[in-house]
């Protein structure tokens, strides 16, 4: 599903990726996880189309990265750590909006199905800067599956949720996940990441570090790798 | 629930065409929507040719004699001047809050997002022309109704909104942004303004058309050939 | 610290003698003008200033475009120099143009229309450097002074070209009465000689000052390379 190899991107002269590899098959939930600064959303921005690697190549399902960009876009749904939503607009006409962008067709049929998932639909002529943090996260994931990506990319999306509302998240993010699609989720939270992911990837010094399959560590393993693989 | 992954949009995306025009309905009709609801684009603009309008009152002494040569330049000068804060608010929605990204997401080509929002910038422009052309009519009892004018605001607008919409996309990801766009836009603009008061004026003094053809003119080979620069240089300005 | 290459010393050499050479026709080989006196021998320079100013700008808005084709930074540097040298030469223009138009129509400033535009075209460079000051990444600033050394300079003949229309139907009651003329007079052969010489030196100097600017921009960022390397440690 998605394939990198010597990915190298620099700001500058500044290499934040030096030479990653990074592989990930169709229906695996990958976490990367890694110190601030180390590339994660860098990585994720690529993936997304939003930027272009300095070197190296990159592909999803097939289709090479930038060059058939706009056709991978059609596959993907990225959710960030920002809504990318408009607060001017109730969540209904948020959705409706970017699902013109993405030409969605059966809207009228789609975004009550959605808002349904992500468990918003008492509010969906609300206004969304009305919205909690923790309830416009929902609303993005809901604008990120709205039109039925393969591969969902998400950006530290616990980032500022106080813990009932991440727990909420978690149980979507696996229901959103075990509809067959592929996910790559960068996270701060080495827990929280060991739990939802089949694979934990740890993104230290420009490239993928170390990789560890569910299962194949103790719960209390992955921080003490992680600490060895950042800091030695 | 079990759905389709991977079926994008069934019967609605036929043609590329048709998806490159939705697009760029969809993000009019986006900016309208924000737009009726906050009111803080035409609000603000609005007020601030109020504001410029009643300084050149005084500053200009806008006698009966002197308004006949001047309003033209006032009535321009303040739509540049309401414009610029027009196009950069327009632009700071999308950045502030990462918009942006989500319409870079969008599998449409990059020029729609451009189209979208020359054309919401336009019609914001053409509204605040539309209520300040009858207020000034009003305050100085100058009969501005007449249809050449609009044609001339309308062209000269065109050529304002094309190219600040262009500028302000980059303005607006630098960190003087504020005053930055002004800057880079009133050099570049100056053609439009020269040509948009000269034809004003004709129109006013009820000259005959030859008199001021070459302004109107000059006001379509400006926005032709630069809404062909823009349409070429925008993609370069979102990539990444 | 990487020597100066032979090619650019000889160069400076060239172009040291041909402004002593420039400075020798301009004040003594040209005759002195029947009309306006001695101030006429400002317009040489004057003139050579403008012309230097004009090709920079034409310049940048080409290493813009070839920086967005191809992504080497060194189009990028090109580009930041010709624009720094178009500033000072335009900068020369204006202010020469003052110092003739004073004696001869007895004010500062003629709204001819090479003299307008030539403002517009410092204001458009100072607007360029502002916009790439205040852009941190260096491939977005790259990117956005390409764009508008593009627009800037598509801009500048239409500029050009409204203020000329405005001039023939709107004559400017100070300055001089003939619209299109710029001090207009009659170059004798050595006249034109000195003329031709200044535009010839002009561009030299263009062409080495560029050079030293473009290294200049090298070093610096191999400068900040090193300061990279060293901080990473």
């Amino acid at each position: 599903m998605i394939e990198v190899r010597g990915l190298v991107k620099a700001f500058g002269v500044k290499p934040v990726l030096r030479g990653l590899d990074f592989q990930v098959d169709e229906g695996e939930f990958v976490a990367v996880v890694g110190p601030n600064g180390a590339g994660k959303t860098t990585l994720l921005r690529i993936l997304a189309s939003l930027a272009r690697p300095t070197m190296g190549a990159v592909s999803l399902a097939g289709l090479q990265l930038p060059a058939q960009s706009g056709a991978a876009r059609k596959i993907l749904g990225v959710v960030s750590h920002q809504p990318l939503l408009y607060g001017d607009l109730t969540a209904d006409q948020n959705l409706r909006f970017f699902g013109r962008m993405y030409g969605v067709a059966d809207l009228d049929h789609r975004i009550p199905e959605v808002l349904d998932i992500v468990r918003l639909s008492p509010r969906r002529y609300d206004l969304v800067r009305e919205y909690s943090r923790g309830m416009q996260q929902r609303l993005a994931i809901g604008r990120g599956i709205l039109h039925r990506p393969r591969l969902l990319l998400f950006d530290e999306p616990h980032t500022g949720l106080d813990p009932d509302s991440a727990d909420m998240l978690d149980d979507l993010l696996t229901k959103v996940a075990g509809e067959g699609r592929t996910v790559v989720m960068t996270s701060h939270d080495l827990t929280r990441a060991g739990e939802l992911a089949s694979r934990v990837d740890i993104l230290s010094g420009g490239k993928i570090a170390h990789s560890a399959k569910r299962g194949e560590l103790e719960p209390g393993e992955l921080n003490s790798l992680y600490y060895k693989v950042t800091r030695g | 629930m079990a759905e389709e992954v991977g079926a994008v949009g069934r019967v609605g995306s036929k043609s590329a065409a048709g998806g490159y025009l939705r697009a760029v309905g969809a993000i009019l009709w986006k900016d309208i929507a924000a737009e009726m609801r906050s009111r803080e684009l035409l609000g603000s603009m609005l007020v601030f040719a109020f504001l410029v309008i009643l300084i050149f009152n005084f500053a200009l002494e806008l006698d009966l004699r002197v308004r006949q040569t001047v309003t033209s330049g006032v009535l321009w000068v303040t739509f540049a001047f309401a414009g610029t804060l027009g196009l950069n608010r327009s632009m700071a929605i999308e950045k502030d809050r990462g918009c942006l990204d989500g319409l870079l997401l969008a599998p449409v080509d990059r020029s729609a997002l451009y189209f979208g929002k020359v054309l919401s910038n336009l019609l914001f422009m053409l509204i605040v022309a539309a209520i300040i052309l009858p207020l000034y009519s009003l305050l100085y009892n100058v009969n501005l109704f007449l249809p050449g004018l609009i044609g001339v605001i309308v062209l000269g607008s065109i050529g304002y909104v094309v190219v600040g919409t262009l500028l302000a996309a980059m303005a607006v990801q630098a960190r003087t942004r504020d005053i930055l766009l002004p800057i880079l836009l009133f050099p570049v603009i100056l053609p439009v303004l020269v040509a948009a008061v000269r034809a004003t004026t004709g129109i006013l003094q009820g000259l005959p058309l030859e008199d001021y053809q070459a302004w109107l003119n000059l006001l379509i080979a400006y926005d032709v050939i630069f809404l062909g620069v823009a349409i070429v240089s925008f993609d370069y300005i979102v990539e990444e | 610290m990487e020597p100066i290459p032979r090619n650019l010393k000889i160069l400076t050499g060239i172009t040291i003698a041909l402004f002593l050479i420039a400075l020798y026709m301009v004040f003594i080989y040209a005759p002195r003008e029947a009309v306006m006196g001695d101030v006429q021998r400002v317009f040489y320079f004057h003139v050579a200033a403008g012309w230097v100013g004009a090709v920079a700008f034409l310049v940048t808005a080409i290493a813009g475009g070839v920086y967005l084709a191809k992504r080497d930074r060194k189009w990028d540097r090109v580009a930041v120099a010709s624009v720094e040298i178009g500033v000072v030469f335009i900068f020369i223009n204006i202010v020469s143009g003052a110092i003739w138009a004073r004696p001869i129509w007895n004010t500062w400033w003629t709204w001819d229309p090479r003299l307008v535009t030539a403002t517009i075209m410092l204001l458009l460079y100072l607007a360029y450097l502002m916009l790439r000051q205040g852009i941190d990444d260096p491939d977005r600033r790259a990117r956005f002074g390409a764009i508008y050394g593009i627009v800037a300079f598509v801009s500048v003949p239409i500029t050009f070209l409204s203020i000329r229309i405005f001039r023939t139907i709107h004559p400017v009651v100070i300055g001089s009465g003939d619209p299109t003329a710029e001090g207009a007079f009659d170059m004798t052969p050595p006249m034109l000689q000195a003329f031709m010489f200044s535009l010839l030196t002009f561009t030299f100097i263009y062409m080495t000052l560029l050079w030293y600017r473009v290294r200049l921009g090298r070093l610096s960022e191999q400068v900040e390379e090193r300061k990279m390397e060293m901080m990473s440690i």
